[in-house]
């Protein structure tokens, strides 16, 4: 991969990575008012797939989004101005930090309904192949959205029409408290895509390099007409479920298995094999975070002191112009 | 032969009169399919899809042929989800196609509100009107030969509690035609409610495209002692008790909401003011329905105009037996409303 698109894919992660932090820091003050469920842990799978995406490309995502809007090119500043249900936010106030969009750059709207925008990126997928155009659709989901039926009839759907759509499961292994193996018999959701008719692929979703591979070569089968693929990508949520909470030790995750993924942080190991390859200095990253942390504060300066939407807009937008 | 044919072929053939001048007579059926035929030649972001609608029946001829002349990517047969393929259509119409989806009973409309209602009609809104959702999704419900508690359910009026869907229950040949170019140009999701016994019912159907305004009732007959509110199939059970209510001196006012929702609430709202009285007949059951709704909105905004109360003729609150004698018992007709019609005059 080139140098460019290797530093790219690392200020994606960071950006991420300080933006999430950042909210984290300020939700106590209660001006964001509107769930939030973080990324942190989580970030080399929307870096490493949407590395690969074009502007036009469309992407779908789920109530735990921040990362993947961040990584398909969503406007920060309108993001965080709807986080605070600014009317300058993405969807002037009205959806909140579950429900960004960001039509510009391929984001459609992400679904708080567990695997709910499953159907809705086979549709664009489907869109795609019938005006015979090479978009390809992303659709981003967790493990808890295997449970649903819309997983299972939209991958039997996509791969009897050879829609151009990836399936990206960030399995962090809880829906909500909720363990992966209290749930399904198996640990092996890559498995059903054999029977779907389509590749699937287990890999490690804590190594960007391995999830920008295997994202590249789907999203090139799905330009090439080849049709879908599903990618489950291991990875681990830092925070709890939502809000800004430490649930390590309260009773469902083992601070041991909390341990071995912070060990397993995507951004560490990735800084490391950076700068063993000589791409990463200090200086740079120095550079990178200040120039984040500017786009942050402008970020956040610009939504606290945006208006909020006035009582007379509450009918606005029940139905389409 | 389904059985749907069987029982529908053995209905009287009803024209309905004065809904367009002309001399060229289709079914309602024969209707929709020209709606389709020429929405899918006008406009190329135009695709049909549902359980076998390029199959040889094309959903009771509606869609028959269709495939065959625009092809297997406009007209297209689904795997059974009907979840799945509401959010489908949707995501197709966000990325700005035009989809009809079909559900051939109502009764399966059911496993998809979690598409239909969480996503297709929250989406404009959800997002500040950034992302669109053009679709229609066309159902149709039936009644009789015994098709019994999950194949003739009319659940429009539980849907009229969904913000962002539109509603529309065209009841005539020329409406059908007219409301489903609307439904299809209309870029909001739009549920087109079909009844069965509908679909051999003729009228006047001018040959080119035209659109009907949805959101806009109409008087399918003028009267002075009652207003009688007729939903769907109900309308063509109105009709006739208004011509036998005639008989016996009573002049009812018949008229046809088309949309269910927006309600046109001025064309209920000036026929009660003249007579008075109101009836309002709808094909779901009648608890939480279309005509609670709309004795509701009379209640609200007319209660003065009131002479008399209002009467609901809808299904009993409960799930629709097989028996012929109990169908028969279940379902309200022209015979029923005469009767309600009259205990409230006297």
């Amino acid at each position: 991969m080139e140098k460019s698109k290797l530093i790219e894919m690392y200020r994606t992660m960071r950006l991420i990575r300080l933006i999430e932090q950042r909210i984290n820091d300020e939700y106590k003050y209660d001006e964001i008012k509107t769930p939030i469920h973080l990324s942190i842990g989580q970030e080399a799978v929307a870096a490493g797939v949407c590395i690969h995406l074009r502007k036009d490309d469309y992407i779908f995502g789920t109530h735990r989004s921040h990362s993947q809007y961040i990584a398909k090119g969503g406007d920060i500043k309108k993001m965080i101005a709807e986080l605070y249900l600014r009317k300058t936010g993405c969807a002037y106030g009205r959806g909140g930090s579950m429900h960004l969009v960001d039509p510009d750059v391929g984001i459609l709207g992400s679904s708080a309904i567990v695997g709910g925008s499953i159907p809705l990126g086979t549709g664009t997928a489907l869109a795609s192949k019938l005006l015979n155009n090479d978009r390809v659709t992303v659709v981003f989901f967790g493990d808890g959205a295997v449970d649903e039926g819309t997983f299972h009839e939209s991958l039997n759907f996509a791969a009897l029409k050879k829609l151009p759509v990836v399936y990206v499961c960030e399995n962090n292994f809880y829906a909500i408290n909720s363990h992966q193996l209290a749930r399904q018999v198996g640990d092996n959701i890559y498995k059903w895509a054999q029977n779907y008719g389509m590749p699937g692929y287990q890999i490690d979703g804590n190594d960007v390099l391995e999830v920008s591979d295997y994202a590249e070569k789907a999203i090139s089968r799905c330009r090439n007409g080849e049709g879908p693929t599903l990618i489950e990508c291991l990875t681990y949520r830092w925070k709890g479920h939502i809000g800004t909470v430490d649930d390590v030790g309260e009773g469902y995750r083992p601070k041991e298995e909390y341990d071995y993924w912070i060990s397993k942080c995507p951004i560490k190991r990735f800084t490391e094999y950076l700068k063993n390859m000589g791409v990463l200095t200090d200086e740079l990253i120095k550079n990178i975070d200040q120039e984040i942390y500017d786009l942050i504060e402008e970020a956040f300066c610009f939504a606290q002191n945006s208006p909020k939407p006035s009582p007379d807009e509450l009918l606005n937008f029940v139905y389409a112009d | 032969m389904p059985w749907t044919t069987v029982q529908v072929e053995k209905l009287d053939n009803f024209f309905i009169k004065g809904d367009s001048t002309g001399d060229r007579v289709l079914t309602y059926r024969e209707a929709l399919h020209e709606a389709f035929d020429q929405s899918l030649a006008r406009d190329p972001k135009v695709f049909i899809m549902g359980e076998g609608v390029d199959d040889v029946a094309g959903v009771f001829g509606t869609t028959k042929g269709l495939k065959e002349k625009y092809g297997e990517n406009r007209v297209f047969d689904t795997p059974i989800s009907e979840n799945s393929l509401t959010g489908i259509a949707a995501g197709a119409a966000m990325a700005g196609l035009r989809p009809i989806f079909i559900h051939a009973r109502m009764d399966f409309l059911l496993l998809s509100l979690d598409q239909l209602v969480n996503h297709a009609s929250k989406w404009c809104y959800m997002f500040g009107g950034k992302v669109k959702v053009p679709m229609v999704v066309r159902t149709i419900s039936a009644r009789g030969w015994g098709s019994g508690a999950q194949h003739s359910q009319c659940i429009q009026g539980m849907l009229m509690n969904v913000p962002g869907l539109k509603i529309v229950a065209p009841a005539t040949p020329y409406d059908a035609k007219g409301l489903m170019v609307s439904s299809i140009i209309d870029n909001s999701p739009v549920l087109f409610v079909e009844h069965r016994w509908l679909h051999k019912t003729t009228g006047h159907v001018p040959e080119e495209l035209y659109s009907i305004p949805i959101g806009k009732g109409v008087i399918r007959r003028k009267g002075e002692d009652i207003t009688i509110v007729a939903v769907s199939y109900m309308l063509v059970e109105a009709l006739k008790a208004a011509e036998k209510l005639q008989e016996s001196g009573i002049s009812a006012e018949v008229v046809d909401p088309r949309t269910l929702k927006p309600l046109d609430e001025e064309i209920l709202l000036e026929s009660v003011a003249k007579t008075g009285r109101l009836l309002i007949t709808d094909t779901g059951c009648k608890t939480g329905g279309t005509a609670s709704e709309i004795s509701a909105l009379v209640c609200e905004k007319a209660f003065h105009l009131l002479k008399k109360p209002i009467v609901r003729v809808c299904c009993p609150d409960a799930p629709t037996p097989a028996s012929d004698v109990l169908e028969k018992a279940y379902y309200p007709d022209s015979e029923t409303i005469c009767r309600e019609v009259k205990n409230l005059l006297k």
